[in-house]
């Protein structure tokens, strides 16, 4: 019963799929669109800056500390 | 010193990608609850044209959601790259939402959105509708989540600053959830969005009853849109009314910039119309206004309930006025620099393995936490926003709300006396009134963020400590790279819809 329930999802999105007009291009949109962003903006462009750069959460802490308190912030 | 340049491109890196994110998701809040109406008519009468209405309007529906979709994951690219420091300190209190956001939007996407597209002819009329009906309520849920977390930025409760993780720790989900600010936002966010939906509705509904086209299928999309809207807008003026009640006692500084109040004053009158003085600045004597009509006593009421009550205005939030217990700005920046000094000295000494000293800084640091952001400024004139642009952007959108009121209300007598085809005059103003939805929808976000600047985190975090010690190249570089991706993201959306609206509900 539970692999029949199952099938007929499959088959149900399945079917889905294979029917849409207008949503092949709305799927196609989103897939570029996800590429660009992930693959592209954020592995290039957007680096999490705390992540690439230290190593350890206490690092991070750290260094937030750092900017938080140290005189480049207060002076502006 | 931080480029203050960065500072610069990376708000308005940011607010380039939240007016854009912004364009699709009003839309996509409002809409849903429409599709969810046709197709219950559908249901409850059996007739098929409401089943071809509940299509047409879901197919528009589904296309806004696709273009929109994700665009949002953009800001949180943002916080890690540009606001490190902000990301960082309140990553334990937007985990939590952002999370449980992701996991009903996954569920909602995968189950919900499948069965409304994919269900038609496939499940039970009453699972069907009961699916769309989970779409509409799941989406307006969904929105909740990051409502919450900015609500939670422009009034920071239920949460403790750590010094030893250098996070604001949330110590009570339900005070973060059902903060005042949160539930305020997220309720005049929605309603104003079923606005933008149900105009968005007669818009299209008024071209095809200008060229003629589609006449029966767009007479009743109007009336249920109507009926909709003018619910919404009641409903969105109790929620703005709400709003600006919730301002008054945790962001007085955005209340009084968005009504252009420099001196504050018992039974101060709401301004109708007005044109600001540009040459006004805080604290001299010139006029705030080159002119204004101002309704009595309006704005005490909308402030405090109390007609004659006291509203402060710029001058007395950023001076002080000790008459009515106020602190001046300079008061608090001076506790504001104490708490920055003894967060050093509790670092400083917990180097060197001081226990004690580390203690002593740290009671210290407590008693002045609360300032913690004003050490960082200047200047008290700092805590002063754009005025002009809070200002003009409020007016814009309370003028626009009245006027969507009044579409409304005409909108439905003339689609219930059946006369609406032959009013060309009110059909060409609901043509354009969806362009001017997105003109108030977007006035109202700029109000709520360019009204709290120069927060990121109300009172605890100016916006230049917030950011990343990077240079402004990088943020320029991308930022037109986003001016690109999302204007060609729009021009699909719009290329795409006029398409499926050419072709009308028969193409279903």
């Amino acid at each position: 019963m539970g692999q029949t329930y199952f099938s007929d999802i499959y088959r149900f999105y399945r079917n889905g799929f294979q029917r849409m007009t207008l949503g092949k291009t709305l799927w196609k949109i989103i897939l570029i669109k996800l590429f660009v962003m992930f693959a592209i903006l954020k592995l290039f462009f957007f680096p999490d800056f705390l992540q690439s750069n230290f190593s350890t959460d206490q690092e991070r802490a750290d260094h937030v500390l750092e900017q938080i308190t140290g005189p480049a912030r207060q002076n502006n | 010193m931080v480029d203050l340049s960065m500072v610069n491109w990376a708000r308005a890196q940011f607010a380039l990608t939240a007016m854009y994110h912004w364009i699709f998701v009003p839309l996509t809040l409002g809409l849903s609850f429409l599709c969810a109406f046709y197709e219950t008519l559908y249901v409850r009468t059996g007739k098929e044209e409401w089943k071809n209405i509940a299509k047409f309007w879901m197919t528009l529906f589904g296309i806004n959601f696709a273009i929109g979709v994700a665009t949002g994951i953009i800001l949180e690219f943002e916080f890690g790259t540009n606001w490190s420091n902000y990301s960082w300190m309140v990553g334990d209190i937007f985990g939590a939402p952002l999370a449980v956001e992701g996991i009903v939007a996954f569920f909602l996407e995968a189950t919900f959105f499948a069965v409304m597209f994919f269900g038609w002819d496939r499940v039970s009329k009453n699972f069907h509708l009961f699916s769309t009906w989970m779409v509409a309520i799941g989406s307006n849920l969904s929105a909740l989540w990051i409502l919450v977390a900015n609500g939670w930025m422009q009034f920071p409760t239920g949460m403790a600053f750590n010094p030893a993780t250098v996070r604001f720790e949330m110590q009570n989900f339900w005070e973060v959830l059902f903060s005042p600010v949160a539930m305020a936002k997220f309720t005049h966010t929605t309603s104003t969005s079923f606005m933008v939906g149900a105009l968005f509705v007669i818009t299209v509904s008024s071209w095809y009853l200008l060229k003629g086209r589609h006449v029966e299928m767009a007479k009743k999309s109007i009336i249920v849109a109507s009926v909709f809207g003018l619910l919404s807008t009641c409903y969105a003026a109790w929620t703005g009314d709400e709003s600006a009640f919730v301002n008054a006692s945790t962001q007085p500084m955005k209340l009084a910039a968005y009504e252009g109040l420099y001196d504050g004053e018992k039974g101060a009158g709401i301004v109708a119309l007005g044109w600001l003085n540009s040459e006004k600045k805080p604290g001299d004597s010139l006029p705030a206004f080159d002119f204004e009509i101002k309704i009595p006593g309006g704005l005490a009421l909308l402030a405090n309930r109390e007609i004659n009550s006291f509203v402060p205005g710029i001058n007395d939030l950023v001076y002080g006025n000790a008459e009515e217990g106020i602190e001046s700005v300079a008061a608090k920046m001076e506790k504001g620099k104490a708490a920055i000094a003894d967060l050093a000295a509790y670092k400083a000494a917990l180097k060197v393995g001081d226990a004690q000293a580390a203690d002593g800084a740290l009671a210290k640091f407590n008693a002045n936490q609360e300032y913690l952001g004003y050490g960082y400024l200047l200047s008290p004139e700092q805590t002063v926003p754009p005025v002009a642009t809070t200002f003009y952007s409020f007016h814009i959108m309370v003028f626009l709300a009245v006027l969507f009121l009044l579409i409304f209300v005409l909108f439905l007598i003339a689609a219930v006396k059946d006369t609406i085809a032959a009013k060309r005059g009110l059909l060409s103003l609901g043509f354009i009134s969806f362009f001017l939805a997105m003109i108030a929808s977007q006035s109202g976000w700029v109000v709520a963020e360019v009204g709290r600047q120069p927060w990121a985190i109300q009172g605890l975090m100016p916006v230049n400590v917030a950011t990343t010690n990077i240079s402004a190249g990088s943020v320029q570089t991308t930022f037109f790279m986003f001016l690109a991706v999302f204007t060609l993201l729009l021009i699909a959306e719009i290329k795409i819809m006029l398409k499926q609206i050419k072709i009308g509900p028969e193409g279903f």
